[in-house]
């Protein structure tokens, strides 16, 4: 059952973004903005987390998933430290997202050369 | 020419073949749902391994990543991506793509200029503005809670 | 002798000839349905050597090369070589042929840069200022896309309305010879319909086409009738059907005569070029390849050749401005005997 509510609801996030990639002729790069932005929003005000209860991966893998974490993490810092928390929370909690496509993509560029299509 | 901008673009839209709506969001749906049912097997897998919830959803994030960049370095997300759009390009492994493609690419320019500058070419602005946004909702919250 | 004619249009005294053209391409267009008919079809799209950017000046080079053996010239005996591309700064011109140590006038009008390139080349030879000249244009795929689009392995889906920039270049040599001349050029203006769409390229094109195509026909007081075709650049399908509804609005009727080189050079339904090919190589080497040889079988004997521009910088599409387009038009007849 996980597996297929994660499948629905993740297929769904996707499909809202091939609706605007197609209808809007806006470019991939502001779409995964507009994506981020709305999943902070949202895990603001309380709801995605409750998305990311129902679908699992199928609402944190989607790039929402990721705006939430940013959210989840400044509220959570917040909390914990104070002030300070609304600059610390939101990279913090992001970190191992953004360590790990930095480190993995330097890799890529050690190993890999372009190529083609 | 006697033809107003606006009158032309209509004839463009009438010469302009649009995208298949329909078939292209069925192949984002499929992806995109495939992707994220397949975070959740990780998910249940580091589970299983004894890691806890968060440090689970934190894995599945990085395995993806890794694997999404591993795809793009032998060359296979683009026509992954070309085949579902959305559906690749909104999971994270979409981000992950988007931070190595032009770290690839920009590699002839050079490990500073080329791979450490460009390497956020596209995925930039969603760091930039899910941290702004971060800040926005902590403000918020500062004074609310 | 006054030669010129209206507005636009440049009708020469003497023909100019094309003593040969060259056309080297890659591995996706020698795939294409003109694949047995270019002079070189390259299997490694970045050539042996290590960038895209220089891949294209390899191109440009070997061109350059191929073109003058052709026309059985040597490389020192250019009076001008004329060059253009898409990259910033003509990247692929300059280090394709900074070794050729001739006088060098490197131009830019975007894909059309083979028909600027005759035209000036043209006119330096009718004008006496020269008597042999090298025209080069070239484009690459993948240089194109890593400088206005986004970097290969990136994901994304290109629209139907997009084309598929062609990985090549051509080489004309003009001076003197007999068959296919060149007759006079019509030089375009800059017509910006409001397109904004980059990947729409033919619809911000067509309007110059248009433009171009009417103001030959009024300078040189002729109709679509003196011609057996007239071949665009770059419109693609969807540049092509606009083509033909702006003629017919201006009471032209080119339907049956036109030709379209992006069209010609790709399999829409097998090579996945939506819109058709695009690229400073695209009308050079159909011209060179096809075209050309096409006059000098007899098959055909009059062509007006219109390579196509859209006039945009990766800067200016992101700061929000239109597209201008542009096309040249050159008039190529076969000429039977050598012009003077």
């Amino acid at each position: 059952m996980d597996y297929i509510k994660a499948f629905m609801v993740g297929g769904a996030i996707c499909v809202l973004g091939q609706i605007l990639i197609d209808k809007t002729k806006m470019t991939s790069a502001r779409i995964l903005v507009l994506f981020v932005v709305i999943g902070v929003f949202l895990g603001g005000i309380g709801l995605y987390p409750r998305l990311v209860e129902f679908a699992g991966a199928g609402a944190s893998v989607p790039l929402p998933g990721f705006g939430n974490i940013l959210a989840k993490g400044v509220m959570q810092e917040v909390d914990r430290a104070g002030f300070i928390g609304i600059l610390t929370g939101g990279i913090k909690a992001a970190a191992a997202g953004i360590a790990a496509a930095v480190l993995f993509s330097f890799a890529a560029a050690l190993i890999f050369e372009p190529k083609a299509k | 020419m006697n033809m107003s901008k606006k009158e032309y673009g209509e004839m463009v839209k009438k010469a302009s073949p649009n995208s298949r709506l329909v078939s292209n969001c069925v192949k984002a749906f499929v992806v995109g749902g495939l992707i994220c049912t397949f975070g959740q097997v990780l998910y249940a897998m580091f589970g299983a391994l004894g890691a806890g919830r968060e440090m689970s959803g934190t894995l599945v994030a990085v395995s993806l990543i890794f694997l999404a960049i591993l795809a793009t370095g032998i060359g296979k997300y683009d026509d992954l991506a070309k085949f579902a759009g959305a559906g690749a390009g909104v999971p994270i492994t979409g981000f992950a793509n988007a931070v190595a493609a032009p770290a690839i690419e920009f590699k002839k320019e050079g490990y500073v200029m080329g791979v450490g500058a460009k390497m956020f070419l596209i995925a930039g602005p969603v760091i930039v503005y899910g941290t702004l946004s971060s800040m926005v909702v902590g403000l918020i919250y500062y004074f609310v809670r | 002798m006054q030669k010129r004619c209206g507005a636009q249009t440049v009708l020469f005294a003497n023909p100019v000839g094309i003593m040969a053209a060259a056309s080297i391409v890659g591995p996706k267009e020698g795939e294409g349905p003109l694949g047995a008919k270019f002079d070189r079809v390259e299997k490694d799209p970045m050539l042996g050597v290590e960038s895209w950017e220089k891949a294209e000046s390899e191109l440009v080079k070997a061109a350059a090369k191929a073109a003058a053996e052709k026309a059985r010239v040597a490389m020192d005996d250019f009076d001008y070589i004329i060059a253009g591309d898409l990259m910033n700064q003509s990247t692929g011109s300059i280090f394709g042929l900074r070794e050729t140590m001739r006088p060098y006038l490197g131009i830019f009008g975007a894909c059309s840069a083979i028909g600027e390139g005759m035209s000036i080349g043209g006119m330096l030879i009718d004008g006496g200022f020269a008597s042999k000249v090298l025209c080069l244009a070239s484009s690459h795929f993948c240089s194109a896309e890593k400088q206005f689009r986004f970097p290969l392995e990136f994901g994304s889906q290109r629209p139907p309305t997009s084309s598929w920039t062609v990985t090549g270049a051509a080489g004309v040599v003009l001076g003197a010879a007999a068959g296919p001349s060149v007759m006079g050029c019509t030089t375009g203006k800059m017509i910006d319909m409001g397109v904004k769409d980059a990947h729409n390229m033919g619809a911000a094109m067509a309007g110059a086409a248009a433009d171009t195509i009417a103001a030959h026909f009024e300078d040189a007081s002729r109709t679509a009738d003196y011609y057996d075709l007239i071949i665009t650049g770059d419109l693609g399908y969807v540049g092509q059907e606009l083509l033909l509804e702006l003629m017919k609005k201006k009471g032209h009727d080119i339907a049956h005569k036109h030709r379209d080189c992006g069209i010609e050079i790709f399999d829409r339904n097998t090579q996945d070029t939506h819109s058709g090919g695009s690229g400073c190589a695209c009308s050079g080497v159909v011209f060179a390849a096809f075209f050309l040889e096409r006059m000098k079988s007899g098959e055909i004997g009059r062509i007006l050749f219109v390579p196509t521009g859209a006039l945009m910088s990766p800067v200016s599409v992101q700061q929000g401005e239109s597209i201008p387009g542009i096309a040249h038009a050159v008039v190529i007849e076969n000429v039977r005997t050598c012009g003077q």
